[in-house]
């Protein structure tokens, strides 16, 4: 087994998290999200690859083919899925803090604090 | 009756999505009914699943999926009487909300009410998952909808702020949270709880089991909120609206904290269970710091709602203290707690909502004596706040009873101490809220707490007779939570089936039915004397401290003086660490996963 895709995977899951926790722009904030989420596609396509595997459909070739796990590739597209609806709805409630504040900046919108 | 449990799912979904459909076609005082008719069904069908679990587990596998051999691939709902309570308590919750919010929100929301019954679905479906990757999927569909619901009132900032810090820290949550399962998924091949936690009979613990164990609980912590994961919740609740409040508070924060007891007791028992000292220490220290953490921050606020929102994180950590006691009794004690908490809070923000609606603010100071006209309102809102300290035989009592008996078994005499001081404290900051706005008790000045920007009332005609019922009858119920005959004996028994591994994997996997004969006696048990003296203990401690809240102006100068030097810098150090901005909450929240992972990693895997 490669560990490279693992190392990928923890990799964008740091650099995602230090974009989170550094930035300054409610938009580039939710991009980092979405880099994070990316590791969780690496890593459930990581975990079900076998190496020399076919695409995991099974009409039309000989039984006990060696394919990758079906599986993880419906997790990911489910992941995609949500990834999708909380990064617009981020991106959404940046619109509306541009609007009301004039900035995307998070730190200058902390109205409630202490 | 199984094929009830998808139902639960099925019909507020379909409801919501007829909702939304129809939106623009319906006049706008039509549409509140369709929404509380299917709630009202939906809490209907969760009573009917709860009564079915008293004698056995429910079970449904989707399109007949059955597993062969033991070994599944389809996907199920399965649920004994804790699942099934949560998920009818959740229901019922929503249904109330939906009521109170009758006239309170008439024109504002456009799909407030969409939301609200998607909300219903996800907990119903978080609830019942069988499988660890249903389960985020739900954990998401929660999110997303109350993510929406939070920032509502999208034309104020502070609640575009509480509903940004909330949807970012939450989704840095479940990231962990899916990270966590995909790495159970690739050592077991398997995400069905029963089969995952079959596959890891037997095992010790090692690196990835910790790490995932680590991920997954750091997931559910940041969702309920226990230091350091709770920082976004107070932001958010505070501005989230009143019936938002209700739904957040009473069952919400839980979610996590369910989630993982299901987590630990079907999965991780497996191979953590030779360590069950380890993970217990570690789930008790953070119980421990959130229920003293919560409760202090409480004292410090006069927003009201913030207040609350602070009182929940103790009581989560309270929650927690008796999951993390891992033993069958704690657990019934923590049920206890969650559902008589969930009445009586609710209650409580529902009436905030009400002080907001008729008179333009939710400020402790600002409100001081003016609320006096409100008298339902204040007897409830006062008897709200004693039934949270543990009152004998009000409230949160039978909660406290159990715990305390849990925790005197295991041999941890010194945690029910620790639970009355928490719950004396957040039930002191309410009583002093209570006694400034309802009796116009105290001066009207106190720089020791809080200033939070206004928050803009609803402007539609409120039905005030409605609003004010929905809220005593909610505490009310709390209160009344503590006396009835047989929920004691009922919940030990859920709790027994919830932590039984066994069982669970022979009925998931093998289909194996165990009918739970002779129902338990419907009796009321005398609490015993400690449990007793330790709730009378909150009791008097919450009214003391909250007489000192109010009057500690009248010590002597000298003695203020040096409290103010000993105690200032701390205080204000933790109102700074509160700080409103996500990016530092989400390095609290990576702090926080690396001490859990760090503190599991050097004690768990160190081999049998």
């Amino acid at each position: 087994v490669s560990y490279l895709p693992y190392a990928v995977a923890a990799w964008l899951f740091l650099v995602g998290l230090y974009g989170v926790v550094t930035s300054r722009n409610l938009i580039h904030l939710a991009l980092c999200l979405s880099v994070m989420q990316s590791s969780t596609y690496v890593l459930l396509l990581a975990i079900g690859y076998k190496s020399g595997g076919t695409a995991p459909i099974f009409r039309g070739i000989p039984l006990g083919t060696r394919a990758v796990d079906p599986v993880v590739q419906a997790l990911t597209l489910t992941d995609i899925v949500v990834s999708v609806t909380v990064v617009a709805l981020i991106l959404a409630l940046a619109l509306d803090v541009h609007d009301e504040a004039d900035t995307v900046d998070p730190d200058e919108i902390a109205a409630l604090h202490g | 009756m199984n094929v009830v449990l998808p139902l639960t799912v099925a019909v507020p979904l379909a409801g919501a999505a007829l909702l939304a459909a129809t939106d623009q076609l319906l006049p706008e005082w039509v549409k509140e009914y369709p929404a509380m008719l299917v709630a009202a069904a939906t809490s209907v069908l969760t009573i009917l699943v709860l009564t079915h679990t008293q004698r056995t587990d429910a079970l449904h596998w989707f399109g007949g999926w059955q597993p062969r051999h033991g070994v599944s691939i389809g996907i199920d709902f399965a649920t004994g009487p804790l699942g099934a309570g949560f998920a009818a308590l959740s229901s019922v919750l929503v249904t109330a909300a939906l009521v109170f919010s009758w006239h309170y929100m008439q024109e504002a929301p456009r799909l407030f009410r969409v939301l609200m019954l998607v909300f219903c679905a996800g907990m119903n479906g978080f609830a019942f998952s069988g499988d660890l990757f249903n389960m985020f999927v739900w954990f998401e569909l929660l999110g997303v909808a109350t993510y929406a619901l939070a920032g509502y009132q999208v034309e104020q900032l502070g609640p575009l702020q509480g509903a940004v810090n909330f949807a970012i820290t939450n989704s840095v949550g479940s990231f962990a949270l899916l990270f966590g399962t995909a790495l159970l998924y690739g050592r077991t091949g398997a995400l069905n709880f029963a089969q995952v936690g079959h596959a890891l009979e037997g095992r010790h613990a090692d690196g990835l089991l910790v790490v995932a164990f680590t991920l997954i609980v750091a997931g559910f912590f940041v969702k309920s909120a226990l230091v350091p994961f709770h920082l976004w919740l107070a932001d958010t609740y505070a501005v989230s609206p009143a019936p938002v409040c209700l739904i957040f508070a009473g069952v919400l924060s839980e979610v996590g904290l369910f989630g993982l007891a299901r987590v630990y007791w079907t999965v991780f028992e497996a191979p953590f269970g030779s360590h069950a000292r380890d993970v217990r220490n570690v789930l008790l220290a953070v119980g421990i710091a959130t229920a003293l953490l919560g409760a202090l921050m409480a004292f410090l606020q006069r927003h009201l709602k913030r207040l609350l929102a602070y009182t929940v994180i103790s009581h989560v950590g309270l929650t927690l203290i008796g999951i993390g006691l891992l033993d069958a009794k704690s657990l019934a004690g923590a049920a206890n707690l969650v559902l008589s908490h969930a009445f009586i809070k609710g209650g409580l923000f529902l009436g905030t909502g009400v002080l907001l609606r008729e008179l333009g603010s939710v400020d402790e100071l600002r409100l001081h004596g003016r609320a006096g006209g409100l008298r339902v309102l204040g007897i409830v809102f006062g008897l709200g706040a004693v039934g949270l300290a543990g009152t004998p035989y009000l409230g949160t009592f039978l909660g406290h009873s159990l715990l305390d008996d849990g925790a005197r078994a295991d041999g941890f005499g010194w945690i029910p101490p620790v639970v009355m001081v928490a719950a004396g404290l957040s039930s002191a900051a309410m009583l002093r809220a209570f006694a400034r706005i309802f009796l116009g008790w105290g001066p009207t000045r106190d720089t020791l707490l809080t200033e939070e920007p206004r928050e803009e009332p609803p402007e539609e005609q409120a039905n005030r007779p409605i609003m004010v019922g929905v809220t005593a009858s909610l505490i009310v119920l709390g209160l009344l939570l503590s006396i009835v005959p047989g929920l004691q004996d009922r919940s030990d028994a859920g709790a027994r089936r919830f932590v039984d591994r066994h069982a669970y994997i022979e009925r998931v996997l093998h289909g194996k039915v165990r009918v739970h004969r002779g129902s338990p006696a419907v009796v009321l048990h005398a609490a015993g004397p400690t449990s007793i003296a330790y709730g009378l203990g909150g009791l008097i401690l919450a009214v003391g401290l909250a007489w000192f809240g109010l009057h500690r102006q009248r010590a002597p100068g000298r003695l203020r003086e040096a409290a103010g030097r000993a105690l200032g810098p701390p205080i204000s150090a933790l109102k700074g660490v509160h700080s409103g901005v996500v990016g530092d909450y989400v390095a609290w929240v990576t702090v926080g996963t690396a001490v859990l992972g760090g503190v599991w990693a050097l004690t768990l895997a160190r081999g049998p």
